[in-house]
């Protein structure tokens, strides 16, 4: 039940990037000079005792300066893994083994740890899912936020403090003075996802990705935090890549949005498109299986199966065990390419009609 | 309840702590065959003479009624005359106290030094070689009798290049680090591996936390991420196991003490349990006892200084 927060002040349930989101106009278009963020065919593989799981297998996309790409799938679908490349802060055993993942045009994957960490954190900040793990038990609030000036802008105690003060006033942390100096379990769960929010804006980033940053939290908290990032956004012309598997969030916050499934992109394109009028038929059971507030449905429908095993995923279209429209060539290697659609749309799925065909039907008067 | 509730109550502790120690020690010592009275006396001691210092000593009552009189005693701070010097106990002890507490500070002090650095190495390569090593050499340390890894240090560094010396306390602050230099390093070989292998563990525990990927994504310089945010919530857990430690090597002090001559309250123990010098005895046991329960007050008050979740009441 944690959907209806982000539809509390409009009519529908999936909104476009207008209203509340950032950058409302036309944020893909105005970009100067091309994405800030490009990631093309990126893959990441894990070693674990059962295999090689192929966590990331040939993920390409965009991110345009001042906007907010969503990125959205079941768990375990790369969404998480994906940022985590992106960052170079994948866990031991995972490894980037192929693929760019160009900021600004320039490529990150051969960076060395301590070249990454002149980009992390300055440029590019990360927002993590549960904000009491994710920040450190025994440092002061204000001092994790000051680090990042002092570490990367060589700024002095005393101005880095300073920055940590404004920032923790315009992430709306009331009393900042006073909450410079307490520790993390002092703050609400809402308040340590703003001290969050506050450290990845504290060295100007030109793009923060956010890892389902409401998922733990309630959902009036939930809202204003994506209130307070989708006006920040605004106001600093940062770009977001925000995972979920919350589509109306994505709807709230983001302009653009990937489906992702066993690892690879699904469909691509505008939010409104993606969600209003799928060409996947992994999308249409996303977004048939998230419940609607304004539109009671008989029942949820849900996807049958389950995700595919990414240590020996199926042939061909990795959904095509789970799809209602699968037919033979589905099953042949190698898995079908993401194909251009109109309106700068992609998908993945060879017989993406009959998306439309389905929608059509369901949607004819009764 | 503050923190000054919570120190006060451990006091409070002490008392039980310490008459559990006396009476332990005064019935035990009291089991040991030989008499102080012909210890002082000689072989050729008369009967006569014998009886005369047993009733000055009150040696010559019952048991009970004995113990009676000591704690009577101790209560009014008096731990009695050393039978063999003939001097109050407490000021024999008081006096002899600075050296064994310099040995504990000294040793535990060596012991971090020694184990920090080489937590970290160990922690920051997991099951690399260099982890390996660092795992399995100090339990060398841990596996050899603390006598006589003090006798092979003594033999290479004082007798073979004439570093340190052989023996002694030292005079002054320099004097004492240079002269105790062999014997804190002897306890501290002994105490290092348990510290060493606590602080490696809690540094993996907390090399996985998703504090550790948010310092990381900030880009953190890696010297300073070991330092600030690794270390810093890694000593934590550690502190405990430090403090439980050092109440043993606070026993195991009495073997060093002797090995290097250092007077300290273990040597001055040995020799009072050989000329059964029973006040001495009993005043030195409880000065141990008293010493373990304060240092894991330490322990359990730097837990909290360094730990901000935790709070004093309950």
């Amino acid at each position: 039940m944690s959907r209806e927060g982000a539809g509390t002040d409009g009519a529908g349930g999936i909104r476009g990037g207008a209203g509340t989101g950032p950058g409302g106009a036309a944020p893909g278009a105005a970009a100067p000079g091309g994405p800030v963020l490009q990631l093309r065919d990126l893959k990441v593989r894990i070693a674990t005792r059962r295999g090689l799981v192929r966590a990331v297998d040939g993920v390409s996309l965009e991110v345009a300066r001042g906007e907010a790409v969503g990125l959205v799938g079941e768990s375990g679908s790369g969404k998480s893994m994906t940022l985590r490349a992106i960052l170079g802060v994948l866990p031991p055993e995972a490894r980037v083994t192929a693929g760019q993942i160009l900021l600004d045009g320039a490529d990150l994957v051969p960076l060395s740890q301590a070249d990454l960490n002149r980009i992390r954190g300055r440029k590019i900040s990360m927002i993590f899912q549960e904000p009491m793990s994710a920040l450190n038990p025994v440092m002061r609030v204000g001092h994790q936020i000051a680090e990042g000036p002092r570490v990367h802008l060589g700024y002095s105690r005393s101005k880095a403090a300073e920055r940590a003060l404004d920032l923790m006033r315009r992430v709306g942390i009331p009393d900042p003075e006073r909450r410079y100096r307490a520790y993390p379990h002092e703050f609400s769960g809402g308040m340590r996802q703003r001290v969050m929010i506050a450290i990845a804006l504290s060295c100007d980033p030109e793009v923060i990705l956010c890892d389902e940053p409401t998922t733990a939290l309630d959902v009036t908290i939930q809202d204003q935090i994506l209130r307070l990032l989708a006006r920040l956004c605004r106001e600093s012309g940062v770009s977001l890549v925000f995972v979920t598997h919350d589509l109306p969030v994505v709807a709230q916050l983001c302009q653009r949005v990937a489906v992702m499934y066993g690892g690879q992109i699904a469909e691509w394109g505008d939010v409104r498109d993606v969600l209003l009028d799928p060409r996947h038929p992994y999308t249409l059971g996303l977004v048939r299986s998230a419940p609607d507030v304004d539109e009671v449905r008989e029942s949820l429908v849900a996807i049958p199966g389950s995700p595919p095993s990414l240590v020996s995923p199926p042939p061909g279209c990795r959904f095509h065990p789970r799809c209602a429209f699968a037919e033979e060539d589905c099953r042949a290697e190698p898995p079908p390419p993401l194909r251009e659609l109109p309106g700068g749309r992609r998908t993945a799925c060879l017989h993406h009609e009959r998306c439309e065909d389905v929608l059509a039907t369901e949607r004819s008067p009764r | 309840m503050g923190r000054m509730a919570f120190v006060l109550r451990r006091l409070l502790m002490l008392v039980p702590v310490a008459v559990g120690v006396t009476i332990i020690v005064f019935f035990m010592i009291h089991l040991i065959p030989g008499d102080p009275a012909r210890t002082i006396l000689g072989i050729h001691a008369t009967p006569r003479a014998v009886a005369i210092l047993h009733r000055q000593w009150g040696l010559d009552r019952p048991l009970v009624s004995q113990y009676w009189l000591f704690m009577d005693r101790l209560l009014h701070g008096n731990l009695g005359q050393s039978l063999y010097y003939g001097v109050p106990a407490t000021g024999l002890i008081l006096g002899r106290l600075p050296a064994t507490l310099w040995l504990v500070c000294y040793a535990a002090v060596l012991a971090v030094l020694v184990s920090v650095p080489l937590a970290m190495i160990a922690a920051s390569r997991k099951d690399g070689i260099r982890d390996h090593v660092v795992r399995a050499v100090p339990l060398l340390g841990l596996g050899m009798p603390p006598f006589w890894v003090g006798i092979l240090l003594i033999y290479a560094l004082a007798i073979h290049v004439r570093w340190f010396p052989v023996s002694g306390y030292g005079t002054g602050f320099g004097g004492h680090l240079h002269a105790m230099f062999l014997p804190a390093l002897t306890v501290a070989i002994a105490l290092a591996p348990v510290v060493i292998r606590a602080l490696r563990a809690s540094m993996l525990t907390v090399l996985g936390a998703e504090y550790i990927t948010t310092a990381r994504s900030k880009g953190v310089p890696r010297s300073r991420l070991f330092l600030r945010h690794v270390l810093r919530n890694a000593v934590i857990p550690a502190v405990t196991v430090l403090g439980i430690n050092i109440g043993f090597l606070i026993g195991g002090t009495v073997v060093i003490e002797n090995v290097f001559a250092i007077p300290g309250i273990g040597q001055l123990m040995i020799n009072s349990i050989f000329q059964r010098d029973f006040p001495v005895v009993q005043g030195v046991t409880l000065v141990f006892g008293v010493l373990v329960v304060l240092v894991n007050l330490l322990a359990d008050l730097s837990y909290a200084a360094l730990d901000p979740r935790v709070r004093f009441d309950r």
